[in-house]
């Protein structure tokens, strides 16, 4: 895939995941999406598809979708096999169609993974990440009793480590790019982000124990140490966030 | 229809205080008693939803997305605004107060404004004792930097994503809300229509999106926190599901509309490149604190920006505004650089762009500090343009960005509906015809967390509320509207995409009511919106059917509800005869080509009654009045 900064148009084949609903048989279907700006973005160039399915009286591509600059963690799909596409650090939104070359193919599927149904050709129900969070991913403080901001004060480093790992936007990619289907990236990156702070500390133990538990029970797979999880993460999470869960786990197991 | 503002007596600062004591209370047992419907999850519902439910109360939450944590909120980058004083300059409680009714152009309620300032600093506590990672110095103290023009250090940040940190906050209290089984959550939810028993709001209808049913919910009062309208302009910074069709569906069922003509047109954003375009994104304005804006000297000069010399360029903020040069208000800001496009200086292959450049910033302080500074926006703006911004200028062009406009509430947050109440920015109430940059999250969380818990509680104990079910008849009949009209903009048939009529009508808005109005180019564009209206009846195409994921019909729904508000926004803009904040109407500026307010005639709230179909809205005025701050003109030369 070569990149190019001049403005131009490519002609591409699209060949993309269509499965009208959960239990039914999907497919992948081809497209010829002709006339593409370099300067589109990718889910601008599937809107520019669906367009013209819509003149042409087919079913537009349903995918989910919604800030466009890789913040909500909403949009996703595996591009040629990888979770957001080629860029690294990109979520599929901001990933530009200059990243193609003229006559490419590109295979477009939904995240794969038992804990994510599919809901409708690329959109999938990620709601088990929800549920891990409802099982522990919060510091119990009600609105009203707090102390003034400036009344526990802790390392800068704690604060922007603790910062690196709440940047996940929890869209999935994690689990759909790992062998095993498992979300071990995205549950360390939220106990770490709190197990980092000092505000997190009194639930540590209850937190990772109920965490992982329900991470378990949601269908989510083992971690192996295939890494693929923080090559596809759109915010370039690191797995020593993983390390860090798997200490808080222990940790919690001792005591 | 009665506005009353029900702003309590007494003085200023001590208003609040009076107020929480003088409002009834339910007692703890029996709030359990009560079923609160709130719509929406960014800083103001998922704030609200969490802690009406840390009270007791049962509370149903609904939402667009297929998760509370992806609210439109969670795009917010600059930070969040508090009158905490860390930095030691001579903030206060009442500096931020006067900051931001004099940012709103003394056209916001005084005595929210000073509420707001006041609640600021909770904010700040509860956040970070719900783990939000702020900025903090080497000592281990929260860090502040100054932020849209403010001569303090008061924003408080969590590097470019403060809003996704205030959110992730505001999620997991709601998280834990949703596990203990306070708050039911549905996501996937479209509101759809209000529902009214008895003058009372008691509950919504909605269509889940995942299999197009239409279901209907009672509640006890309805909180909305649905966001702001900027989608009207099909091009926005906002996020592809921001809409106004749940705000809208309440105006048509009783609740005044308040200055929607009032929107904020952000100045630093990427710059439109072709009509597939989907939505714009904002750069910072902290790249103002460094980036010097110029545009060429001579209309159509189509150099490359290297090979204009310094003698042929215009810095044109810095020259007609000598003593805040760049960081002029986002109003002023914007509405310079459209001048200078219009007399042909643009850049960039439209034309519709003007420089920001880092040349000299980088040659003072070098290379890495301006990459430590703004490394991130850099990187962001080369990956959707493919340029450079350490060798080139970027180029950069105003974008509709925020509505100060909203449905009409009082002091309570409670609209002109009883039983109804608005939060964030989906309301009007405190920024008046213009927003400071970092005081939209701010006002959320406010409304979120520390006024409506109370505010509600008051409305509840003093109200008879009859039993209902969603079976009586004024569900019923309700749902049926809504499916019936489904129905109908799945059957028009017509030959163009939604998606298409949404372009025409940013079109119209844009070039009609944003930036620059006149009253001839307002008139016509009422015109053009009405036609827009009647094609969108006999032509639009709405794929599939109403029984399935269908994202297309969501969207056609969401246009159509814009189409008319965009009348309603022009009909504003008409009504309202002097230029204020983002309000610009060129046929009231002084000499100077600044906005000219016009004090004696124009200090109100506008407020808009539907009167049904096709009928022109009913106008009711909310007085402002000022005892605390001294009206003065703005100005930033
Ligand atoms: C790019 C960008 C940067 C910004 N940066 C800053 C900043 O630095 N500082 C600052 O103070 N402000 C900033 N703002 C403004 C600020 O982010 C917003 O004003 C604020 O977050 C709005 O919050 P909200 O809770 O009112 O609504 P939103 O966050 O918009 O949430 C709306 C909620 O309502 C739901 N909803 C909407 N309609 C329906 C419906 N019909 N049915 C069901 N649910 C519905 C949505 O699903 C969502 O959950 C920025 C805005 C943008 C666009
Ligand atoms: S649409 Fe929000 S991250 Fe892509």
């Amino acid at each position: 895939m070569s990149e190019s900064k001049d403005k131009k148009a490519i002609n591409l084949t699209l060949k993309v995941w269509r499965q009208i609903g959960p239990d039914v048989k999907g497919s992948l279907e081809t497209y010829h999406a002709g006339d593409i700006s370099t300067d589109m973005s990718f889910l601008e160039m599937l809107d520019v598809v669906n367009e013209g399915l819509i003149i042409e009286g087919k079913e537009p591509i349903a995918f989910d979708h919604d800030c466009r600059e890789g913040i909500c963690g909403m949009c996703g799909a595996m591009v040629n096999g990888r979770a957001h596409g080629p860029e690294k650090g990109t979520t599929l939104c901001q990933l530009h169609m200059r990243h193609f070359s003229d006559n490419d193919t590109i295979v477009i599927e939904p995240w794969k993974s038992r804990a994510f149904k599919i809901i409708k050709d690329l959109a999938v129900d990620r709601s088990a990440l929800d549920l891990i969070i409802q099982a522990g991913g919060y510091i119990s403080a009600n609105a009203g009793g707090a102390p003034d901001g400036n009344a526990i004060p802790f390392p800068q480093e704690s604060a922007e480590k603790a910062m690196d790992a709440a940047a996940c936007i929890g869209c999935g990619a994690c689990v759909a790019s790992c062998p095993n289907a498992s979300a071990m990236l995205f549950v360390g990156a939220k106990v770490s982000h709190f197990a980092l702070l000092p505000q997190g500390r009194p639930e540590a133990v209850k937190r990772v124990l109920a965490m992982v538990k329900k991470m378990d029970e949601c269908g989510f797979g083992n971690c192996t140490n295939e890494t693929e999880c923080e090559a596809e993460c759109p915010k370039e999470i690191s797995i020593t966030n993983i390390a860090r869960l798997n200490r808080e786990y222990l940790k919690a197991g001792f005591l | 229809m009665q506005l009353d503002s029900k702003v309590p007596d007494g003085p200023l600062s001590e208003k609040w205080d009076q107020h929480l004591f003088d409002l009834k209370l339910i007692n703890p047992a029996n709030k359990r008693k009560f079923e609160i419907v709130v719509v929406g999850t960014g800083l103001a519902g998922g704030a609200a939803s969490a802690t009406l439910a840390e009270l007791g109360y049962n509370v149903k939450t609904f939402c667009i997305q297929d998760s509370p944590r992806r609210a439109h909120s969670i795009a917010a980058q600059g930070g969040i605004n508090a009158a905490k004083n860390y930095s030691n300059d001579g903030d206060s409680i009442r500096r931020l107060f006067y900051d931001t009714i004099k940012g709103g152009d003394y056209r916001a309620r005084e005595a929210n404004v000073y509420r707001l300032a006041q609640i600021s600093n909770n904010i700040i506590d509860q956040c970070v004792a719900q783990g939000v990672p702020f900025a903090r110095e080497y000592g281990g103290l929260l860090a502040n930097r100054s932020f849209g023009g403010a001569q303090v250090s008061r924003t408080f940040y969590a590097r470019g994503q403060t809003g996704q940190q205030l959110l992730l906050g505001a999620y997991s209290a709601l998280s834990r809300q949703i596990a203990a089984g306070k708050v039911k959550m549905f996501t996937r939810r479209d509101m759809l229509d209000l529902i009214i028993v008895n003058g009372k709001a008691r509950g919504i209808v909605t269509r889940n999106l995942v299999n197009g049913n239409i279901e209907s919910h009672a509640a006890d009062a309805v909180v909305l926190a649905t966001g702001g309208y900027g989608n009207v302009f099909y091009l926005s910074t906002n996020a592809m599901a921001s809409n106004v069709t749940a705000a809208y569906s309440a105006y048509r069922k009783g609740a005044a509309f308040a200055n929607p003509c009032y929107t904020q047109i952000h100045p630093t954003c990427v710059p439109v490149h072709g009509t597939y375009q989907s939505k714009l994104t904002l750069m910072s304005e902290s790249l103002r604190n460094d980036g010097r804006v110029w545009v060429p000297k001579d209309s159509g000069d189509k150099r490359p920006p290297g090979q204009i010399p310094e003698s042929e360029r215009d810095y044109y903020l810095e020259n007609k505004y000598p003593s805040f040069g760049n960081l002029v208000p986002r109003d002023v800001a914007s509405r310079n650089a459209k001048l200078q496009c219009d007399m042909g200086k643009g850049a960039g292959e439209t034309g519709l762009a003007v420089y920001l450049d880092f040349e000299d910033a980088i040659k003072r302080d070098g290379r890495d500090v301006i990459a430590k500074k703004y490394g991130n926006l850099f990187q962001m703006y080369e990956k959707i343009t493919a340029d450079n911004p350490y060798e080139a200028p970027m180029m950069i062009y105003p974008a509709m960005h925020y509505a100060m406009g909203g449905l009409w509430v009082d002091y309570n947050l409670m609209s002109t509906i009883p039983g109804l109440f608005v939060l964030g920015e989906a309301n009007f109430s405190d920024h008046g015809a213009n927003r400071l940059g970092a005081s939209a999250l701010m006002q959320g969380l406010a409304d979120g967390y520390f006024i409506i818990p109370y505010t509600i509680g008051g409305y509840l104990a003093g109200t008879e509320l009859e039993k209902i079910d969603v079976d009586d008849s004024a569900f019923k009949e309700t749902a049926d509207t809504v499916r019936s009209q489904i129905k109908k903009m799945l059957s028009i048939s017509g030959r163009r995409t939604v998606d298409d009529f949404h372009r025409e009508l940013g079109k119209i808005m844009w070039e009609y009511c944003g930036m620059s109005r006149t009253d001839e180019g307002l008139a016509k564009a009422k015109d053009l919106i009405v036609e827009l209206k009647g094609e969108f009846r006999e032509n639009a195409l709405v794929p599939g059917s109403g029984a399935e994921f269908n994202q297309n019909l969501e969207k056609a729904k969401r246009v159509a509800d814009f189409i008319e508000f965009g009348e309603l926004m022009i009909i504003d803009a008409l009504a309202r005869k002097e230029s204020c904040g983002g309000h610009f109407n060129a046929d009231y500026q002084t000499e100077e080509n600044e906005a000219r307010r016009d004090d004696e005639n124009y200090s109100h709230v506008s407020a808009w009654e539907y009167a049904g179909e096709g009928k022109e809205p009913v106008f009711h005025k909310e007085s402002l009045a000022f005892e605390n701050v001294e009206l003065t003109q703005r100005s930033y030369k």
